[in-house]
């Protein structure tokens, strides 16, 4: 078996099946801790107040901006950067069809990866900086979000040179990153992609109950 | 672990809930909570960034209560186990710099209760026996007189009497059936006692009975703010049980921030079912009137003035519109300051820590920016700061600070600019 195959197929399947299961055994793992029932007299509704605070706290409070503005650029820069490039390269797409889903969409167009790597990594690059540069977030960091920044970096900048698809030895590496992404992320810090639904709406809930303006 | 760090952890764990839990998970550590509080922004220290502040219950959440912690922990990969030190060193990160205002909640992108956390992570140093002094003196009044300032009936008696000699309206101690049962904050009985005579005039106009019990008068709940459930639950047990001796219908949760969502909505929790009566603010109870048409507005006050938000009143109690309302009813000159409703910055010295002599450099740290906010407007003569902690925070702090400007509350204005019958 190539290199290739063995992080395309059994380790990749393993990568995946670590994530799905650890993943949703956290998720479950929290919202079986449970919530004591609310015995006060409800002024609004919590189901409704658990999706207004996931999205309202998509949305930055100009209040905050003219201090966070460079988490907001970083972040949304990142994240809709990673989003465009996992969902959109053409590459990612054949493998979603081939190997998991077995369904097509259009691809990004070169200029368009470009694009959406450029942002990703201007984000990934300033949120890390900042990591280190500012002292709030370096007092408050850890190893984990460290390994989280570099692997996620490791993972973005291998693909971009897979890009290609020139070398299989490219592809191979790319494919062994996103498989140690995978098996790291349901016990690190990248849960919160999955948990943040969560605690925005828990705090939404409790908000709604109680008629709290969000 | 010694047995005071076991006694901490073992409560962090109790309180620890899907919700706290939920928290821990989605922290990205990114500080943007640090741009929201007061004591971050007024000191540029950054351990007062809020989400460091929850970090000993966090450690033990991770250590022994997360998901999948078994396998980091067979891994080495779980936070070490938390120590006494470690409490100690952060007692004031969780008592002295830390209100409860919430306003970090709005800035974090994964919506995390940061001030509700610390108000269970107080709990567990409460089991610890690990509480700053100041507060530890307001516990023990209140545990005695029900008043975290040892107010007593005595005192709030001759309080009434004055009263009832400026307005001539008598107050009914004790009345039993009365519509509305009226609890006031310590603050206000002995710091600014005419409110008690601005309720004798509204509520005679509006043509509702109300009284005073003997038994519970005060709204404080100083549990809440320490961290005791357990004296959370006597306070509020006391008020329950002369509510409905005095079969009233409702209970007026006075100008006084934490006290209302202490009854209003920790309360039923607290004892474990939902109250024979109905819990209102103040607030709410005069807005409600005035839309009835029931204490219509006279001759506004002219004073250029703005709102202080209270933050349990406000962010966190949902009475946003309410207090505007009455407002612009009330004066003629109302201008809001930057950032003003949910995201305006605290007093200070919400939660315990104006009771909490240690933090007394830092709240008032804290008051200078919500002074230059206010400040910033330009030409305020007065400020409505409808919470007699807050409104007592702000007197302190205009003192020492030699700003000039009139305090008052609410409720006082509303009765002073009432439409003569």
């Amino acid at each position: 078996m190539s290199f290739l195959k063995f992080v395309e197929e059994p380790l990749f399947y393993f990568a995946a099946a670590v994530f799905l299961i650890g993943a949703l055994w956290r998720v479950i793992g929290i919202i079986r801790i449970g919530r004591k029932p609310d015995l006060a007299p409800a002024k609004g509704s919590g189901t409704a107040g658990f999706i207004a605070g996931n999205l309202r706290h998509f949305v930055p409070r100009n209040i905050f901006a003219k201090r966070t503005w460079i988490h907001i650029i970083g972040g949304y820069g990142f994240h809709f950067g990673l989003f465009a490039l996992l969902l959109f390269a053409a590459p990612h797409i054949k493998f979603f069809d081939e190997r998991i889903l077995g369904i097509s969409w259009p691809a990004l167009p070169r200029w368009g990866f470009i694009i959406a790597a450029q942002f990703a990594f201007a984000g990934l690059i300033m949120l890390w900086v900042r990591r280190f540069s500012d002292p709030v977030m370096r007092l408050i960091a850890d190893w984990d979000d460290h390994i989280s920044s570099w692997l996620t970096f490791l993972v973005m900048l291998t693909g971009c040179l897979a890009l290609q698809e020139s070398h299989d030895i490219l592809k191979a590496i790319h494919m062994l990153f996103v498989d140690v992404w995978l098996i790291y992320f349901p016990f690190s810090r990248l849960m919160h992609a999955v948990t943040f639904f969560l605690s925005r709406g828990y705090t939404g809930a409790t908000y709604g109950r109680k008629g709290m303006t969000l | 672990m010694s047995a005071v760090a076991k006694k901490a952890v073992d409560k962090f764990l109790e309180v620890i809930d899907a919700d706290v839990a939920a928290f821990a998970e989605s922290c990205v550590h990114c500080g943007e909570c640090a741009e929201a509080c007061h004591f971050y922004i007024a000191t540029k220290d950054p351990k007062y960034t809020p989400t460091y502040k929850l970090f000993p219950l966090v450690k033990a959440y991770k250590r022994h209560k997360a998901p999948l912690s078994g396998i980091k922990k067979m891994l080495g990969l779980v936070p070490a186990e938390v120590t006494e030190e470690e409490l100690r060193e952060w007692e004031p990160l969780v008592y002295d710099s830390c209100t409860m205002c919430g306003r970090c909640t709005l800035v974090c992108p994964m919506g995390i209760d940061i001030a509700g956390t610390i108000r269970k992570m107080r709990e567990g140093y409460v089991a610890a026996e690990i509480v700053p002094e100041g507060l530890m003196a307001a516990a023990v009044n209140a545990e005695r007189t029900g008043s975290p300032m040892g107010v007593t009936l005595k005192a709030l008696s001759a309080q009434i009497k004055h009263q009832e000699d400026e307005t001539g309206i008598p107050v009914e101690i004790d009345k039993k059936g009365a519509d509305y049962m009226a609890l006031l904050s310590s603050m206000e009985i002995m710091g600014f006692p005419e409110i008690i005579g601005a309720y004798s005039k509204l509520f005679k106009q509006a043509g509702l009975t109300w009284t005073i019990s003997s038994k519970a008068f005060e709204a404080t709940n100083v549990g809440v703010q320490i961290g005791s459930g357990k004296m959370a639950k006597m306070l509020v047990q006391r008020v329950v049980d002369a509510a409905e001796e005095l079969e009233v219908k409702h209970v007026i949760s006075p100008e006084c921030g934490h006290a209302y969502g202490a009854l209003r909505w920790a309360g039923p929790n607290m004892i474990g079912r939902e109250f024979s009566f109905k819990v209102v603010h103040i607030i709410e109870l005069l807005d409600q009137l005035r839309s009835e048409g029931r204490i219509p507005a006279g001759d506004k006050d002219t004073r250029r003035m703005t709102l202080h938000d209270p933050c349990q009143i406000i962010r966190r109690g949902g009475l946003l519109a309410e207090p505007r309302r009455l407002l612009d009813d009330s004066c003629s000159d109302f201008v809001e300051m930057e950032g003003a409703g949910i995201a305006n910055l605290c007093c200070g010295g919400g939660g315990g820590v104006s009771a909490n002599p240690r933090a007394e450099e830092l709240q008032l740290a804290a008051f200078a920016q919500k002074l230059k906010q206010i400040n910033d407007i330009g030409g305020v003569e007065a400020v409505v700061v409808p919470c007699a902690n807050c409104r007592t925070v702000f007197e302190d702090g205009l003192d020492e600070l030699e700003a000039d400007f009139e305090v008052i509350g609410l409720g006082e204005l509303v009765a002073e600019t009432l439409a003569a019958k």
